[in-house]
């Protein structure tokens, strides 16, 4: 479902619609002031459809694709590992930046409140520091996909290797367009 | 820690940096859950509306009253407008063109203004009062619920178009603009609604 009032520009057309909308059910009322209510409720039902079938922008995008900067003979991996995570096996002799996302619930995500959620994630990402020698461990946003997203931009990695779920592992795949495996 | 460092951290003042989910800014979120919270409030009163009319079965308007529909109809046009004058305005400053936006911003306050005004107006002509029955009182409480909205609307627009004059908004910077405008249209989206059902319906 689309969120009409996303932006000033989206406000506006909804605006529009709702005139649209008020203008049929003032003509029914002229004619007569149940067809104008009968209007009102098609109008109302067909508001709530409208905004079901818009599309949210860039959700039917495809995932950008991203190219390896990797130079010849070196291979980087990037690793997400949920908190919680107390062992990850890594590739040997592979350049490793392991992402612990700091995953939260979608009310704690919408508001904001993700900052014990970060606790949690520093603790694991700090445990993890101290088991993999020579990797980098890093927290990232508390969504898994949009965290790889992050960490791709500044680690051009050659493979994603998820220590997830399937729904985490199936999420980051429909966002990136690099392998993505389970660790 | 070197030097330079050691001086940044120790003139750095404050709260340390928030950090937040990067989908959604707190303050367009702030904003959403205001329009949330007055969308139920806008809820409670049709509730109110709608028991007295269709549950208690109240005449609308109740004899010998009469609605002013026909000033009602020029104030719908008045703020119909004033949402083109918003959009305009976010939408030059979008292009860079500072003085579209200030020239829409303070033809969106003056409008708001202009409907405020005469719906004081209205209320003075009207004949009658809360005092009266149901319909009076459910008439006063739901225009005058969103003449409130339209009195907040018109202190974030003197707010904006303030700081339009102050030179604070840009292409690149107009956040503020934009909330303003999303709220301003969500005021105007709930006149039709009132206008509509309580007017014409």
């Amino acid at each position: 479902m689309r969120n009409p009032l996303r932006s000033e520009a989206e406000a506006y057309r909804f605006l529009g619609v709702v005139i649209v909308g008020a203008a049929l059910i003032i003509a029914a009322a002229y004619a007569n002031k149940w067809a104008g209510v009968a209007v009102a409720v098609v109008v109302f039902v067909g508001l709530g459809w409208w905004l079901r079938q818009e599309p949210v922008p860039g959700a039917a995008d495809h995932a950008p694709v991203l190219a390896s900067s990797t130079p010849p003979g070196m291979r980087r991996v990037l690793v997400v590992a949920p908190p919680g995570t107390e062992a990850v096996s890594v590739p040997d002799g592979a350049e490793v930046l392991v992402v612990v996302p700091a995953l939260a619930a979608t009310v704690e995500a919408l508001t904001g409140a993700v900052d014990d959620r970060r606790h949690d994630a520093e603790a694991t990402a700090a445990a993890l520091e101290s088991r993999l020698p020579g990797a980098r461990v890093v927290v990232g946003a508390d969504d898994p996909a949009l965290a790889v997203e992050d960490a791709l931009r500044m680690f051009g990695a050659d493979e994603v290797l998820v220590v997830g779920d399937d729904g985490m592992l199936e999420a980051i795949r429909d966002r990136v367009a690099i392998p993505v495996r389970r660790a | 820690m070197s030097a330079a460092a050691h001086a940044e951290a120790h003139e750095r003042h404050g709260p340390p940096e928030p950090h937040y989910s990067s989908r959604i800014k707190p303050e367009t979120l702030g904003m959403y859950l205001f329009i949330a919270s007055e969308i139920m409030l806008f809820g409670s009163f049709f509730t109110a509306y709608f028991f007295v009319r269709i549950v208690n079965g109240t005449p609308w308007p109740t004899p010998p009253y009469h609605l002013p529909v026909f000033v009602a109809t020029i104030n719908t046009f008045i703020l119909m407008t004033s949402s083109a004058t918003m959009h305009w305005a976010t939408q030059s400053i979008k292009r860079g063109n500072v003085w579209g936006m200030r020239a829409g911003l303070l033809l969106t306050f003056l409008m708001g203004l202009a409907f405020l005004t005469s719906q004081l107006f209205e209320y003075m002509r009207a004949g009658f009062n809360t005092s009266n029955g149901a319909f009076p009182t459910i008439f006063f409480c739901l225009t005058g619920l969103h003449g409130v909205h339209v009195f907040v609307g018109l202190s974030i627009l003197a707010f904006m178009t303030i700081r339009a004059f102050r030179g604070h908004f840009s292409a690149e910077h107009h956040h503020g603009v934009e909330i303003g405008g999303i709220y301003w249209h969500f005021v105007d989206v709930m006149w039709i609604v009132v206008y509509t059902t309580v007017y014409i319906l």
